[in-house]
């Protein structure tokens, strides 16, 4: 099955080629079908590599050259596939959610006049993807790692017609170009350190290395800037809540489950580099634990359903990178590969709620939806639960991994990483509650056109509500009965750094230590869920009106602390005042000038000149002939 | 024909230049002053064949057949340019009913 590897992100390119060429011929049907298959034989193709991979215990990554790419001196590098247990995982989910999500957008995009624009760019953006998490090397990440972030633009920006959108598009492609460059400066010292591109060479040679060698600290270093932009963590975070401005499923498929993991991706990639850093790692871990408890307390102050899914999906980036620094690699892939399923799964019922509502995205406006929308309802509960981290769904048990590696860290950070998990249950209930129960606080209008979304839109839902609670079990940890099978799995991948921190390893948890832990936080998540309960069913209360006076706290968290504001102030203003000023003074003064003074000197000089042409014959053969006699004459007496 | 290459033979190199030189002012002086755009045209001709009499005799004078050979093109040329400009002449005199060159001075600034 392995020689049809290069079909998988084959496909999809083609896909894009037949709906941007031919989409406007073909009936959207067509379109939505075409699109939706050409992902859909790639998932068929990864499961059929899959199933005999995950047989053989252990199993070598399998390397497949296709092209040779560049051929330079010594620099040798080739189009080529690697087929491991993190890429197999990898394309299984974006292929996987990745038809899911086309499927719902044949619905949701139905009546937009840019439906074949917008799968073109949807299969686009699967070819990227997956040319990122299949390629052997650094260069093939690199392609995929900005073709994600061009189609993300595009798709942000799909509804270019509004201003606002086309900045948020601006906005998410100009941060992540300060995280690329990170990233391309950490792949050109890569390549000074270890002259080579290919994942299996420097792993290879890194075994070597002494931990904390400073040129790994700053490859390390560069690689997570690069991560930063991508996934979305402080400081560069801001991006992703405006990316919001795209249609629903971009939100879920790019902005939730697939695209701004490629960070994560990047480091447990490179998990042996990261290894040889630790002060790599501690910075990580801050970063990723700064950014899951900063982006936790504003979801807990917004109104706009989908607002808050971003900032919980910043949040829960935040806990992949908290895993990441850790060292828990398996646990971050983990929660990476649950909060796929639920993350996407809680987009699509919030743009079923949206449709379904007619475009109103306030919080405010809804409530009493679960009569109209049983089945976005039910599923959208799931999802809850599963991010709220009840068990046994499967955010229960990819969150209590992380916080498992935390507590045997250090037990503040256990404290710390609770607490985002308490606001994360609080915030989704709240949400929750607000949408679906109560009375329904939207116009007369609004409500008479209430209806549950078409097949094409439950379906992908109700399949996502599965994975949901089913998805936690590839990794039941070992005091529950489970196999740790994702562990065991991933144990080829990150043989180098087990090799390199042969101590550290067996620093496991008591078994009662684990259930405390366990139990502790299952019952401060269902405090915190019976109080929002209180609060938003029982006692109805709603969000106060944005102009309606509140306490510092409230505006500050409403305001998402002014991050934007204070990115305005000290880059942005000063950018646009400091080009304002060039225009104004240098340019206009004096470019402007020389270059209009050149012009006007040429009219001038030109229209003095024009008055030799007299139209007389005779003159112009007399002035011929005198020009004939200077040339003759200038050729005799200058030589 | 003995005579004739005698004669020939007594000429020198100056002789032709000055030929050649005479024909040539001739022509352009013709160019300049008469305004019947025929005569100029023949006065055109004229200055082609000073230089073709030129080129014949330097050829004659170095000993270098590429010269005359050079004549013959411009003489081809010339016939060419020749059928060409007649052509023009008769259609501008179909025109302006006038041979003044002076007549044709609508182009201009």
């Amino acid at each position: 099955m392995e020689k049809f590897a290069w079909l998988i992100p084959a496909l999809p390119l083609i896909g894009f080629l037949f709906s941007i060429f031919f989409g406007k011929k073909v009936s959207k049907t067509v379109v939505a079908s075409v699109a939706s298959v050409f992902v859909l034989i790639p998932f068929i193709i990864t499961v059929a590599i899959f199933l005999p991979f995950i047989s053989v215990a252990e199993a070598e990554a399998i390397r497949i050259p296709l092209l040779e790419w560049i051929n330079i001196g010594k620099l040798t590098v080739n189009y080529s596939i690697q087929l491991d247990q993190l890429s197999l995982l990898m394309m299984l989910v974006i292929t996987g959610v990745g038809f899911l999500i086309h499927v719902y957008s044949a619905g949701y995009m139905h009546d937009d006049p840019g439906f074949h624009r917008f799968f073109a760019y949807l299969n686009l953006f699967i070819f990227f993807m997956l040319v990122l998490v299949m390629g052997s090397n650094f260069l093939m990440l690199f392609i995929g790692w900005e073709g994600v972030g061009l189609c993300s633009y595009l798709l942000i920006g799909f509804w270019y017609k509004n201003m606002d959108y086309n900045k948020a598009a601006n906005k998410a492609f100009i941060m992540n170009r300060i995280g690329d460059l990170g990233l391309l400066l950490g792949i050109f010292l890569i390549y000074l350190r270890f002259s080579s591109f290919e994942y299996s060479r420097i792993a290879y040679e890194a075994i070597d290395i002494a931990v904390g060698d400073p040129i790994i600290t700053s490859i390390t270093l560069l690689l997570f800037i690069g991560a930063i932009g991508k996934s979305a963590q402080l400081p560069l975070f801001t991006w992703l809540p405006d990316a919001m401005a795209g249609p629903t499923p971009v939100s879920a498929l790019i902005h939730a489950a697939t695209m701004v993991t490629a960070g994560v991706y990047l480091i447990i990639r490179t998990n042996i580099l990261f290894t040889l850093a630790p002060f790599t790692q501690e910075i990580i871990m801050f970063v990723g634990l700064a950014t899951a408890l900063f982006a936790a307390t504003i979801g807990l102050k917004q109104n706009d359903i989908k607002k808050v899914l971003a900032y919980s999906t910043v949040s829960q980036l935040g806990y992949m990178f908290f895993a990441l620094g850790l060292g828990a690699y398996t646990a971050a892939y983990f929660h990476l590969f649950t909060h796929a399923f639920f993350k996407a799964l809680l987009f699509l019922g919030s743009g079923s709620v949206i449709h379904a509502m007619g475009g109103e995205q306030d919080l405010r406006k809804m409530g009493g939806l679960r009569k109209a929308l049983p089945i976005t309802h039910a599923t959208f509960l799931i999802g809850t639960i599963a991010i709220a981290g009840l068990p046994p769904l499967a955010g229960f048990f990819s969150k209590d991994q992380i916080l498992a590696s935390a507590y045997a860290h250090h037990p503040v950070l256990w404290i710390m990483g609770v607490l985002g998990a308490l606001m994360t249950a609080f915030y989704m209930f709240r949400l929750y509650y607000l949408a679906f129960h109560g009375s329904f606080r939207g116009t007369h209008e609004q409500e008479h056109h209430l209806h549950e979304s078409p097949k094409t839109m439950t379906v992908p839902l109700v399949i996502l509500a599965v994975m949901s609670v089913i998805a936690g079990f590839v990794n039941v940890p070992e005091v529950l009965g489970g196999g740790h099978w994702l562990d065991n799995f991933f144990t080829p991948l990150l043989a180098g750094t087990t090799l390199i921190l042969e101590e550290n390893v067996h620093e496991h948890l008591s078994h009662t230590v684990e259930y405390i832990l366990m139990g502790s936080s299952v019952l401060a998540v269902l405090a915190v869920i019976f109080y929002a309960r209180i609060r938003y069913k029982n006692n109805g209360h709603v969000p106060a009106e944005d102009s309606e006076p509140m306490s510092f706290l409230e505006r500050l968290l409403s305001k998402k602390y002014y991050v934007d504001e204070l990115y305005d102030g000290i880059v942005s203003n000063p950018v646009v005042k400091g080009a304002g000023l060039l225009y104004n003074y240098i340019e206009v003064n004096f470019i402007d000038r020389i270059v209009n003074g050149v012009g006007q000197l040429v009219v001038l000089s030109s229209r003095t000149a024009r008055f030799m042409q007299t139209g007389n014959v005779g003159f112009y053969i007399f002035a011929m002939v005198i020009g004939a006699l200077v040339i003759l004459a200038a050729n005799t007496f200058l030589h | 024909m003995e005579n004739i290459t005698q004669f020939t033979g007594a000429l020198t190199i100056n002789h032709y230049l000055f030929l050649s030189s005479v024909l040539f002012s001739i022509g352009v002086m013709g160019v300049l002053l008469r305004r019947n755009f025929i005569i100029i045209f023949m006065c055109v001709e004229l200055m082609l064949n000073a230089v073709n009499i030129l080129l014949a005799a330097f050829s004659r004078y170095n000993g270098n057949q590429s010269g005359q050979v050079f004549v013959f093109f411009i003489m081809v040329v010339a016939a060419a340019e020749v059928a060409v400009g007649l052509a023009i002449l008769v259609m501008i005199f179909r025109n302006i009913r006038t041979t003044d060159i002076n007549a044709l001075k609508n182009l201009k600034w």
